[in-house]
């Protein structure tokens, strides 16, 4: 290499200057909340509560006054007959009562509105919306009371058709599908809207070749509108298995903290949440949200798994 | 109907569905969508209907289906039933679901600028370690942010509690990254760093007033989400009369939706007074909400 002769024209290398440091060091300030309260908010608690699934300990007695216990507080969760178990079955089973209509539902619903009633879109888009923004906790009261076995409109109506009472809210096998009705009523309208914008990503150019091929409408939706919707559906099924994975406020409010009758409507988001927050054991507590989390993850690659498997190419 | 021979050579194509003619299929369609919408309905109408009705009439047989004249009088029931807070717990929730939104559009849009404008050392990394946080599910997070609250921070039933965690989130840093990188050329702000602004400066003068679409979803967004907010102020114990929000207030008059003894006027304008502010929010912003928020879904 030949020595680096500084040419007479060029300036001195630049010294300090604020306006240089300024620029360099911006976009680092300005991403830096982000992870100052991830670190605080975040992580620190995340690591916590891991250290906490091995351990024995009550909020009250302090920092420090915390117990090894290993793998117990897992194993206790695992044991055959504990709530733990049960409460994962009800909340699966809730799970599938509100999500898998939600599904039937919305799609079809967007097909339509999309398809022949365009026009009307935003106004019925609305409409369908406001239930996923409404308050869970404001709501489930209005369906509490239409549940209501004695004076509820429900019983009412079916006592006009000549039927007998039917206890909503105190029948074991019954208050999952009540829980469920709210959910699946609240979250329809969220999956016509994600339908929606999924379909509305689809070229018209496409359905116009399939016309001049002489596609019939079924076919049309076989092999066109399924497969490219495929995507928004996986995001759409993804959202609701994380979510109802997650149920806390409709089953907590509907029949309260204990579930109801036989705990018929405990989910493990409420078993969690009463062994951490009534009982003070956050040890128990941590590991079951650890669990928890683990079958979260378990279902969204089941899912994932046959979103990949059905498609190939997508 | 007659079906026309093609009587001229050029045949003019009809925009598809022209003409609305009734049809089975077609009424079928609109019953379909129809019952979806009434079943949307019922709920709000139900709760507005039975809010402007005396308790004892709520739950009459045959029910009450058209308003009534209580509305004053559920109005004092409640206020009673709150020992007179009901109106604090209203400005609590609007206190804190302000907070959260005037922070999280300040820090979320700050961030998302960089993200979109500036190239720096380990951006990708940095970008790519926010997406992955999106993945933890917030169950888990409810035990050790409790514990850092009570334990580690002594702030365990204050407002701070709700608002400030959630100031710089993933969600929101990602939705303004996504829009500045689309609506916002580079040129602009290499333009306005020649006239002499700071960082800084060209953030709040230039990319502030040119984002105003995506800050107004995220904004409702935050809004409602902050306002809804009730398993957050239960864990952290905003369970005094003059702490609570109102979800948490709701809950306690009526003690759960099961009890037969509550006075349901009093619980309904409560209800109505809960939904009222997101209807309003929703009634005037929902074509923006819905377009911003499935914007970011339709890629990929």
């Amino acid at each position: 290499m030949q020595e680096r002769v500084p040419l007479p024209t060029s300036r001195p290398r630049r010294r300090w200057s604020y306006d240089r440091f300024q620029q360099r060091a911006a976009p680092y300030m300005f991403v830096s909340p982000f992870f100052i309260l991830f670190l605080i908010f975040g992580l620190f608690p995340l690591g916590f509560s891991l250290f906490l699934a091995f351990h024995l300990w009550n909020p009250l007695d302090g920092l420090g006054n915390w117990q090894y216990v290993g793998w117990d507080n897992f194993k206790l969760a695992l044991g055959a007959p504990d709530q733990f178990w049960v409460s994962l079955k009800i909340t699966v089973w809730i799970g599938l009562l509100s999500g898998v209509p939600q599904h039937l539902i919305a799609l079809p619903l967007a097909f339509v509105i999309n398809q022949s009633l365009r026009r009307w879109q935003s106004g019925i888009s609305t409409i369908l919306f406001l239930p996923y923004i409404t308050n869970a906790v404001a709501i489930t009261i209005v369906f509490g009371m239409l549940y209501s076995e004695n004076l509820g409109l429900l019983n009412y109506a079916l006592s006009v058709v000549g039927l007998g009472p039917v206890r909503w809210l105190a029948q074991p096998d019954l208050v999952p599908v009540s829980v469920a009705v709210v959910v699946f009523w609240r979250y329809v309208g969220w999956n016509v809207i994600l339908y929606l914008s999924g379909l509305q990503a689809i070229s018209e150019d496409v359905y116009e070749a399939a016309t001049v091929d002489g596609a019939s409408k079924v076919q049309k939706f076989f092999y066109i509108t399924l497969p490219l919707l495929k995507p928004m559906m996986f995001y759409a099924f993804t959202l609701t298995i994380v979510g109802n994975m997650q149920l806390f406020e409709e089953p907590f409010i509907m029949v309260g903290q204990a579930g109801g009758s036989g705990g018929a409507a405990l989910t493990s988001a409420m078993h969690i949440f009463n062994v951490a927050f009534r009982d003070l054991d956050m040890g128990y507590g941590s590991a079951m949200a650890w669990l928890l989390f683990l079958a979260i993850f378990v279902l969204s690659m089941i899912n994932n798994y046959l979103f990949s498997r059905g498609g190939g190419r997508q | 109907m007659t079906t026309q021979p093609l009587e001229t050579p050029i045949a003019t194509p009809r925009p598809p569905q022209q003409k609305s003619r009734f049809s089975f299929g077609r009424a079928g369609l609109w019953l379909f969508v129809g019952v979806a919408c009434f079943l949307s309905l019922v709920p709000f109408y139900l709760m507005f209907v039975w809010s402007s009705l005396p308790s004892s009439q709520i739950f009459a047989v045959p029910p009450h289906l058209w308003f009534g004249d209580a509305l004053v009088g559920n109005f004092q029931k409640m206020m009673t039933a709150t020992d007179n807070f009901a109106l604090r717990q209203f400005w609590n929730s609007l206190y804190i679901a302000g907070l959260s939104t005037v922070t999280t559009l300040f820090f979320c849009s700050l961030a998302g600028f960089a993200f979109a404008m500036y190239d720096f050392k380990g951006k990708q990394y940095l970008f790519g370690f926010i997406l992955i946080t999106m993945l933890i599910p917030p169950l888990v997070m409810d035990i050790p942010s409790f514990l850092v609250m009570n334990n580690f921070l002594h702030w365990i039933g204050t407002p701070r509690t709700l608002w400030v965690p959630g100031m710089a989130n993933a969600f929101g840093i990602f939705l303004m990254r996504q829009y500045i990188v689309s609506a916002l050329p580079k040129s602009l702000i290499e333009a306005a760093r020649l006239d002499g602004a700071s960082e800084f400066g060209i953030f709040m003068k230039v990319v502030v007033p040119l984002i105003r679409p995506i800050l107004a979803t995220l904004g409702i967004v935050t809004f409602v989400g902050s306002w809804n907010n009730f398993k957050g102020a239960l864990i952290m114990r905003l369970s005094e009369d003059s702490t609570m929000t109102l979800p948490l207030s709701l809950r306690k008059i009526t003690g759960g939706a099961t009890n037969v003894n509550a006075d349901w006027g009093a619980t309904l304008m409560m209800v109505v007074l809960t939904v009222i502010p997101l209807l309003i929010i929703f009634l005037f912003a929902s074509r923006q909400v819905i377009s911003g928020l499935t914007s970011g879904a339709v890629k990929d």
